[in-house]
């Protein structure tokens, strides 16, 4: 193609003379830099070398910033190379990057044993760190809820309703729905087991064991910390980096209360209403699946069931949610409130706000198993 | 085709609506090659829907917008990222990306079209640099780290990194200290003179109109309503354009 830009050499006297021509723009940059690097190597040849740009079609910043790039490569102690013909309007393109200086150094970190082992020592002491500030989260909600009750009308109904509409009445459906195949899947797999045995009515016990103890609160948990969890860490983590919560503080009110409160309310009133509700499902489901399965009718499900669970297996399953919520919630505005300014922060915090509210949600269910087993319940 | 003059857009007839609230109806305006144009308007008339429409993000009702003599509806998409390579975006908070550093920032546009040695890349950031008042040092910052003028002139920086004919600049200088603003004038006139830039700017500060812009439009009512010089415009019955330009701030300005 026509416009390609050249540097023709030609050597006048004791002196070479460049000549630039065509076009000398971004689009070229490719074929630019390799020309400036040939040309480069004339350094020291002749006594006296300049640049003559007359013939350049068009010129922008690559182009100059290479004209100048060669002009200072050539230029030595005892000789300056110098730009010819250029034009008026060029003149001040080539002056603008005249005062271009060198860039400065990335500083990289170079993959190393001990600074992977460096690495590993600061995590290991960041889950210190961690721990405390899931701690300083409690108190100062704690704070706040404890002020909440001392000045009633500091407390903000109209929020926590919203938020209990985000995390439990919009959640109900798909809650009910997992619960639900989760129960038919136990209760299926129940039967296709015990049938060998010739026991398959204890699928029935098992079921209600599991689904009102375990599993319907700590899957319901799960969900909850994917959901809403996640949901609270993005939008305080995006209001921390609008500098929304710095205003709130400016203007006198305290971000907790504000904003924390009601949303660990709402969380904390939500997960027993939806963990109740998945446990009804997941026995639903389950009942379904051994009358239509496995042949148990009905009225046989419920009479075993009533035979084989007590009261002490719901009200374990429902202590527990309130708990799972605080620990979610409180998980979730840590990582929240700890989002920088970009974009590739809010997105690590909000994945550590789940992977880190369904971990202790499991620990705290461990704890609960071993309180449980030592009271006898 | 239309008959070849220098108009580097061409918008002819164009109306975006939102809900059933029209914002431009019917709006024409060319942009020459090698201008400034100045684009003033009330507030909240739509002078930053019209620029996005034209680089495609708002979508139209109807109409026709030409940008270096492509249709841009008609343009396949090839077509159209030549074009959208011949064209800078300086938005109105910036845009930077918040995860990349200053230096990845300006360099973006280039590591992805052109296959040029990281010597140069980082040789043409401290140009880019330089050329919008910045010192090298900042290279290194994270966007969140930097002053809100320096956001704008890092984002001048990006839109400029593929040394295009045509700039977009939506406020560049609000938010800037006055001088720092009169500076950012200044730059846009000597890239506009160096470079042979065509510069669409949306603005609201008279100081540029008076320095930095040949040619100004109004908006009004989802049109424009005048277009031309500022002796044009001062000599306008309009309303509001008497109020604009012969106000106690535009006679501040000029004196």
């Amino acid at each position: 193609m026509s416009g390609d830009p050249t540097l023709e050499r030609i050597a006048q006297g004791e002196g070479l003379a460049l000549c630039a021509a065509g076009n000398w723009t971004a689009r070229f940059a490719p074929a630019l830099e390799r020309i400036v690097s040939d040309a480069e190597k004339l350094r020291g040849s002749r006594p006296h070398i300049f640049i003559d740009v007359s013939q350049v079609a068009s010129l922008d910043t690559f182009g100059a910033w290479l004209i100048e790039r060669l002009r200072r490569s050539l230029s030595d102690a005892s000789a300056e190379a110098e730009i010819a013909g250029l034009s008026a309007n060029y003149s001040s393109l080539v002056d603008e990057v005249r005062r271009v200086g060198p860039a400065p150094r990335v500083v990289s970190d170079r993959l190393s044993i001990t600074g992977m082992l460096e690495q590993i020592g600061r995590t290991v002491a960041g889950v210190s760190g961690t721990i405390i500030g899931l701690v300083d989260m409690l108190g100062a909600v704690l704070a706040a809820a404890g002020n909440v009750l001392i000045h009633p009308r500091s407390f903000r109904l109209t929020s926590t309703v919203h938020h209990l509409e985000q995390v439990c009445w919009r959640a109900v459906p798909i809650v009910v729905l997992i619960t639900f195949l989760i129960g038919c899947i136990i209760s299926q797999q129940g039967i296709f087991h015990f049938r060998r045995f010739g026991a398959d009515i204890f699928v029935v016990d098992m079921l209600g064991v599991l689904v009102l103890r375990e599993i319907g609160v700590l899957l319901v948990a799960i969900m909850v910390a994917g959901r809403s969890g996640s949901a609270y860490t993005a939008e305080l983590g995006s209001m921390k980096m609008r500098e929304e919560i710095d205003a709130l503080r400016t203007m006198g009110f305290d971000p907790i209360e504000v904003l924390i409160l009601p949303r660990m309310l709402a969380l904390v009133l939500a997960l027993p209403i939806l963990a109740f509700l998945g446990a009804m499902a997941a026995l639903y489901g389950g009942g379904l699946v051994a009358w239509l399965y496995g042949g148990v009718d009905p009225e046989a499900f419920l009479l075993r069931l009533r035979d084989a669970i007590s009261i002490d297996h719901f009200i374990v399953g429902m202590v527990k949610a309130p708990v799972m919520a605080a620990v979610i919630g409180i998980v979730a505005c840590v990582e929240g409130l700890a989002v920088q300014g970009s974009a590739e922060s809010l997105g690590q915090h909000t994945t550590a706000s789940v992977v880190k509210g369904i971990f202790f949600v499991i620990v705290m269910d461990g704890v609960f198993a071993i309180f449980f087993a030592s009271i006898g319940m | 085709m239309a008959e070849q003059d220098d108009a580097i857009i061409r918008v002819r007839d164009i109306t975006v609506q939102f809900g059933s609230t029209r914002v431009l109806d019917g709006l024409d305006l060319d942009v020459k090659r090698g201008e400034i144009l100045g684009f003033v308007g009330p507030s909240g008339a739509g002078k930053s829907v019209l620029t996005r429409t034209i680089i495609g993000l708002v979508p139209k009702v109807s109409g026709r917008i030409e940008v270096f003599g492509v249709d841009l509806d008609a343009a396949s998409s090839a077509q159209r990222r030549a074009v959208e390579r011949r064209w800078g975006i300086l938005f109105q908070q910036g845009a930077l990306f918040s995860s990349l550093t200053v230096r990845q920032n300006i360099q973006f546009p280039a590591r992805e079209y052109l296959r040029v040695s990281q010597r140069l890349l980082d040789e043409i950031m401290v140009a880019k640099l330089v050329m919008v008042g910045l010192k090298p040092e900042v290279a290194d910052r994270y966007p969140s780290e930097l002053s809100g003028g320096m956001i704008k002139r890092v984002a001048l920086a990006r839109a400029l990194a593929l040394d295009p004919e045509l700039v977009f600049l939506d406020e560049p200088t609000s938010g800037l200290d006055p001088i720092g603003a009169g500076d950012f004038d200044e730059l846009v006139r000597t890239l506009q003179r160096t470079l042979g830039l065509t510069v669409f700017m949306v603005t609201h500060d008279l100081d540029s109109l008076y320095t930095a812009c040949d040619r100004i439009a109004v908006l009004g009512n989802g049109k424009i309503i005048a277009a031309g010089s500022i002796a044009d415009m001062k000599a306008s019955q309009h309303p509001w354009l008497q109020q604009y330009f012969n106000g106690k701030r535009a006679r501040a300005v000029v004196a």
